[in-house]
């Protein structure tokens, strides 16, 4: 008998990746309090390792390869590389603010260097088991990172809940597959949509196991009724951790979404179509109505996390190549947003003191007008207020919904937005409007102040010229599918 | 097609430019700085607006000084800009607003000097910028895009009250104009593909939608303009907002409103707008007699004039919905007058605020004893606002009550009364500010106004004079362009 080994050069990226991982953890045992940057430039190298053999890869024709339980396409090719972008920029964000509360140690690098290597399995996932495996990865990584301050009982109380519920979800998708399984006899993605049109599988189980496989993905995109864990997790967890999981997951969440439910269950757009648009609407109610009430910014956050998952849903709901495409490109914007705004709530925390509440953001403008318009620019973007990238994100999803005939959805669509625009709008009013209540001067280092500053920038030129990721998320969801 | 200079562009982005160079030069120990390069650059920006005027041609009703290039291939989105009869004296009248306002803020504005004097640049260059739009997001972009300036400019410079004023300017605004965006997604789809305002108006559209439309387009105009019952965010803007806030306010912003009827409401739901005409008469006659009485019981000076504006406003809504050439080119006349009267007056008012800082009117009497020269411009334009003939203020009420009479009596009955109760409420206030014994110390102890005061006012009463007695010019370059919005409303879209 003959052993035929896999095609590994497809995955090329996480097998480089697996390796820097344990490198990492390996040279952080070997140096001392005082070399613990070490960790950090090689996290930032692997990450560059990766993307470079990423796109050196990159071709517009997808590959699979370990007996199709893996696929290597564009857009996955993409995802990641943003992804390692992502990911890199909350490392330099976060530098100072885990060198002063004492987490610049290896475990939290290679904690996200490990969710990152799940990000990466579940976005090229072709199998149902890969995707689970790369979803517990991710997930069992971050709950370590919440409660990677362990003398935190807030951190430690939104680890257990995120835990607790994030294994219940887990238990819901596994439940879902298993019932898919039992109906079509396949976990492969592309055997599963080839079945499910072919019209050989029960209908009833099926649509049974969507039900639960949908739950699994509510929970994992924090949307309403399985929101419940994001604004204790945000809250609790440490404000680089809050950062790195508001960010990057948001491109694996999307990667995961396209292929269950819209390269496997496709054919079941009838049914999973109203699901998602209960979901959408009670996130974008929820989590807008909900932020008002917040005097914890990053709470506030969360809620506007849920309301923003809330119009990516939108996006999938038209279900068609116009409408994930605005979804795409809707995460991205939405990464973009979320990388600035925790940014500055991490530049205006100090050694000893948090920035939590909103109340901190007071006098912005007078303490530094240039962070203050910075910021300016983020909030105006959330709340979807043209020429910023968040008005394109909107527009293209409500443009796909529209398309789609649902010009109800739309209108309510709006219509929450136009309340959540009241709490961005607090923002700016602290900043602008009120006087500073510390003369603290906001000192970062400089590689922060031109990450920071290009991230603003960044999210008001992509908005003026928003055709280059436009095009670049078409051109991804089209080869695709 | 030839290569043209694109003027419209410099026109639209030369403010902005002016305006991030304002903000470059940082904070208040450059003030003197800002101040110089936000004068020269609004300057600059009316020069470069007159080759608009000398250029245009008043005998066609298409669109000139057109530019057409790719924005956003994805969604066939253009930067497409162009100008008619109806947006050319627009820009023109925004063009002539912002020296104005930028020399009216020079020595009373101390704080925060660049980020004053920028803002009000980046408004004024958005602002030509939603005039000039023939792209429906491009349009949508400066149309929200102008929200930003103005709410930070009542929110950092304004008074007491501001943050409440300028959250709700901006959530109002905004309610608005959610809608219109799926009203043009719906445009979109149903023009196959396209986001040109043009290509809108030849579609055909059932009347179903056609009313919907309608009424999405509405919600955003009518906010801005602001018709009754939507205006209550206007007297709270108004009163909270800076001095020049106020101006671009009265004299600007509230033109996109009226703007946006003629270039998107009538002739893109010509059907909507012939059925549903009376209610939009009905809400603007509202608007001149009920705000007209409104205005009559304020104490507060700038509270006044806003009413008055809410009033002024309504006979452009009611021209608009008279469809007939008087009506619709008396509403512009009283748009471009009141732009510069409804600025005259509020800027009157600053004149008062920055030397007493009350605009109560009981705070204040028998200041014509102590400032002669500001009480005799100061009737000037108290004469225009209530629409004395001789003043621009008389040429458009004229033309539109005109326009009425040929309609339906009554409407021309009830638009009439304005003449009584804007006399009545202006002249009143003016009565109890100016006239009567010096009535505190404060008053006493006023001084009339300087130069630069002077130099503003004159302006501005040369400009309400001169359109006052010679309307004919700015008549002249609309009327090509109305009679063709006419004939396109007149023939059915369904």
């Amino acid at each position: 008998m003959n052993f035929i080994p896999p095609d590994f050069a497809p995955a090329s990226s996480e097998i480089f990746m697996l390796i820097m991982v344990c490198v990492v953890m390996l040279a952080d045992l070997t140096v001392g309090d005082n070399k613990r940057y070490l960790a950090y430039l090689l996290t930032q190298v692997s990450l560059l390792g990766c993307a470079v053999l990423t796109y050196a890869s990159f071709s517009s024709e997808s590959v699979q390869t370990f007996h199709g339980m893996f696929i290597d396409d564009a857009m996955g090719d993409i995802l990641k590389l943003m992804i390692f972008g992502t990911v890199s920029a909350v490392l330099v964000y976060s530098y100072a603010y885990i060198t002063d509360r004492d987490m610049l140690r290896g475990e939290f690098f290679s904690l996200i260097l490990f969710a990152t290597l799940g990000m990466m399995v579940m976005i090229s996932a072709s199998h149902f088991l890969t995707l689970y495996i790369g979803l517990e990865l991710l997930s069992l990584s971050l709950y370590a990172l919440v409660a990677l301050r362990r003398d935190s009982v807030i951190a430690t109380e939104a680890a257990m809940k995120f835990f607790v519920l994030g294994a219940l979800a887990s238990g819901f998708l596994l439940y879902g597959m298993s019932l898919v399984y039992g109906a079509t006899g396949t976990l492969h993605v592309s055997q599963l949509a080839q079945i499910i049109q072919s019209g050989a599988s029960s209908k009833e189980v099926l649509v049974v196991g969507l039900v639960f496989i949908v739950a699994g993905i509510g929970f994992k995109l924090s949307t309403v009724p399985f929101h419940m864990w994001a604004p204790d997790v945000y809250q609790g967890a440490p404000t680089a951790v809050t950062l790195f999981i508001g960010s990057a997951p948001k491109f694996a969440a999307f990667g995961f979404v396209m292929r269950l439910l819209i390269e496997g269950m496709g054919e079941m757009v009838s049914d999973w179509q109203g699901m998602l648009v209960i979901l959408a609407v009670m996130s974008m109610a929820v989590g807008n109505i909900a932020a008002i009430a917040q005097s914890n910014i990053k709470r506030m956050l969360a809620y506007s996390t849920i309301s923003h998952m809330g119009f990516l849903l939108l996006g999938f709901i038209s279900a068609d190549v116009n409408g994930y495409s605005s979804a795409l490109f809707y995460v991205i914007a939405y990464v973009l947003m979320t990388l600035g705004t925790f940014a500055m709530i991490m530049l205006l925390c100090r050694a000893g003191f948090e920035a939590e509440n909103i109340n901190d953001f007071k006098g912005l403008s007078k303490r530094n007008p240039w962070y203050a318009f910075i910021t300016l620019l983020f909030m105006l973007s959330l709340a979807g207020i043209p020429p910023m990238i968040g008005f394109y994100a909107k527009f293209a999803v409500l443009q796909a919904v529209v398309n789609a005939g649902f010009v109800w959805l739309a209108v309510m669509a709006v219509m929450f937005s136009l309340i959540g625009a009241f709490y961005y709008l607090r923002i700016i009013k602290l900043m602008y409007f009120d006087e500073p209540e510390t003369t603290e001067p906001i000192v970062p280092n400089g590689d922060v102040k031109i990450l920071f500053s290009a991230n603003g920038l960044a999210v008001l030129l992509l908005g003026i010229f928003p055709q280059g990721l436009m095009g670049l998320s078409l051109y991804a969801i089209q080869n695709t599918m | 097609m030839s290569f043209e200079f694109p003027l419209l562009s410099l026109i639209i982005w030369l403010p902005i430019l002016f305006g991030i160079a304002v903000f470059a030069t940082g904070n208040d120990h450059n003030a003197q700085l800002s101040r110089w390069i936000a004068l020269i650059g609004s300057i600059l920006g009316f020069l470069v607006a007159i080759p608009l005027y000398s250029g245009f041609d008043i005998a066609t009703g298409t669109m000139q000084f057109v530019e057409n290039h790719v924005w956003i291939e994805r969604f066939n989105v253009n930067y497409h800009v162009g100008v008619d009869g109806i947006s050319m004296p627009l820009i023109l009248l925004n063009c002539f607003i912002t020296p104005l306002v930028v020399i009216a803020g020079w020595e009373v504005i101390k704080e925060r000097v660049s980020q004053y004097m920028g803002a009000f640049l980046v408004m004024s260059g958005i602002v030509n910028g939603v005039f000039a739009s023939l792209d429906a997001i491009l349009f949508y972009v400066f149309w929200e895009a102008s929200l930003i300036p103005m709410f930070l400019i009542i929110g950092i410079w304004g008074g007491p009250n501001r943050v409440y004023a300028a959250i709700k300017f901006f959530l109002y605004t905004l309610l608005g104009s959610l809608l219109m965006l799926i009203a043009l997604i719906y445009l979109y789809l149903a023009s196959e593909g396209s986001f040109s305002i043009e290509d809108y108006h030849k579609l055909a559209i059932p009347m179903t939608p056609q009313i919907l439309i309608f009424v999405a387009f509405l919600l955003a105009f009518a906010v801005k303009v602001p018709m009754w019952p939507v205006h209550t965010w206007l007297p709270d803007a108004h009163v909270e907002a800076p001095t020049g806030g106020s101006v671009v306010l009265a004299a600007i912003l509230l033109k996109l409103g009226g703007y946006g009827f003629l270039r998107f409401s009538l002739p893109i739901a010509p059907d909507a707008s012939q059925y549903l005409s009376t209610m939009m008469i009905v809400l603007s006659l509202i608007a001149v007699v009920y705000i007209g009485l409104i205005a009559l019981m304020q104490t507060d000076m700038k509270k006044l004039i806003a009413y008055s504006s809410v009033a002024h406003m309504g006979f452009v809504t009611l021209g608009f919905f008279l469809f007939n050439a008087y009506g619709i080119e008396g509403a512009m006349v009283q748009m471009i007058s009141h732009g510069f009267i409804s600025g005259a007056m509020f800027l009157c008012v600053g004149v008062l605020y920055d030397r007493l800082h009350s605009r109560q009117i009981a705070d204040y009497g028998g200041v014509v004893n102590k400032m002669p020269v500001f009480a005799a411009f100061f009737m000037l334009f108290a004469m225009a606002n209530a629409g004395l003939p001789g003043t621009s203020g008389f040429v458009g009420e004229f033309m539109v009550i005109m326009s009425a009479v040929q309609v339906n009596f009554w409407y021309a009955f009830l638009a009439a009364t304005t003449l009584i109760f804007g006399a009545a409420y202006t002249l009143w206030m003016y009565k109890r500010v100016i006239f009567g014994a010096v009535a505190s110390s404060a008053v006493e102890s006023l001084e009339d106004i300087s130069k630069r005061e002077f130099v503003l006012l004159s302006i501005l009463a040369i400009s309400v004079l001169w359109i006052g007695v010679h309307p004919f010019p700015v008549t002249e370059v609309m009327h090509t362009t109305v009679n063709q919005l006419l004939t396109h409303i007149s023939s059915s879209k369904l």
